[in-house]
């Protein structure tokens, strides 16, 4: 059982910080949608459609801030075989196809009365369609072996191949002529949005990173106490 | 009543704004029912195989102690 000793500690503290991350993500959800819906003002040129904005833009972030942390964990799982780092990149895949996902429907939601159409095959759109198969195949290729220790070797691969992907959508409307509009907030300089709109924007993109932990956490839980349940059976077969 | 069909009614809008937070607490709300519930699922059988694991070497333990009646002569 020594294999788990270590997971051990990551429960215990995976559980303190649980009560937490969900508290914040229920308390941060609930303040920043009644901000976005009811107290934030209409956009001078898009009306009240502005207010796609507080779930796309947020989902957006998450979408590729998911990748880069399912990258970062398979890197740690290839280089230094650390167990937990392979449960979290399993555990964020999905978590990061139900953002991606989001961010497509609501910013098509959001094209079709701004731009006129719903879908358009450009970078920005394009390479978030990529980022969904990316998370999509990461899910199917890691469940598609019987060794899940070979099966997070073959996801590991993938996700680092695919982190090639998070810099093109990220910079798409600089590289290329889209019809999606470059970022509005930039950590550099200062963002070309007002206050009143920037807050709640914010606050909704704490809100899912805050959803992100608190699900994260739960997903690697799940494939510890997976884990033990197949360490056991295994040792019934071969005791 | 005409605030409440203004906020509703989104400036015309209405159509794609609550589909797209509809969207969003789907997605959202989806997964964290499947993930509390995939949980307890794990944390269940898991339970249960460690009993059965623990009654095991228990019986075997009292077994030793007794000492196994011997079937054989």
């Amino acid at each position: 059982m020594h294999r788990f000793a270590n997971p051990a500690r990551f429960l215990r503290l995976a559980n303190a910080i649980l009560p937490w991350s969900a508290g914040l993500t229920v308390v941060l959800l609930t303040v920043g949608t009644v901000w976005a819906l009811g107290l934030s003002p209409a956009d001078y040129q898009q009306g009240q459609s502005v207010r796609i904005m507080y779930v796309h833009v947020p989902s957006a972030w998450m979408g590729m801030f998911t990748y880069t942390a399912m990258a970062v964990a398979s890197a740690v799982a290839l280089i230094w075989k650390h167990p937990l780092a392979d449960l979290a990149a399993k555990a964020s895949a999905p978590v990061g196809a139900g953002f991606t996902f989001i961010c497509l429907v609501t910013g098509s939601l959001w094209g079709k009365p701004m731009w006129g159409t719903y879908w358009v095959w450009d970078a920005r759109l394009t390479s978030m369609l990529i980022l969904l198969f990316l998370y999509l195949g990461h899910m199917a290729l890691v469940e598609a072996f019987d060794d899940p220790g070979r099966g997070a070797r073959a996801g590991a691969i993938l996700a680092l191949v695919g982190a090639v992907n998070v810099p093109i959508i990220k910079f798409s409307v600089d590289w290329w002529n889209t019809l999606h509009q470059p970022a509005s907030v930039s950590k550099m300089g200062m963002p070309s949005i007002a206050a009143e709109m920037l807050i709640p924007l914010l606050i909704m993109g704490l809100a899912f990173k805050a959803y992100y932990v608190t699900v994260v956490l739960l997903r690697m839980r799940t494939e510890i106490a997976a884990a033990k349940v197949r360490a056991i059976r295994l040792a019934q077969v071969h005791g | 009543m005409d605030a409440l069909g203004d906020f509703f009614g989104m400036g015309g809008y209405a159509g794609f704004i609550w589909p797209s937070y509809a969207v969003t607490a789907v997605v959202l709300g989806g997964l964290v029912v499947a993930s509390v519930r995939s949980l307890r699922a794990r944390e269940a059988e898991l339970q249960s195989l460690q009993a059965a694991v623990g009654s095991r070497r228990a019986a075997a333990r009292s077994r030793d102690l007794v000492g196994e009646p011997a079937n054989d002569p």
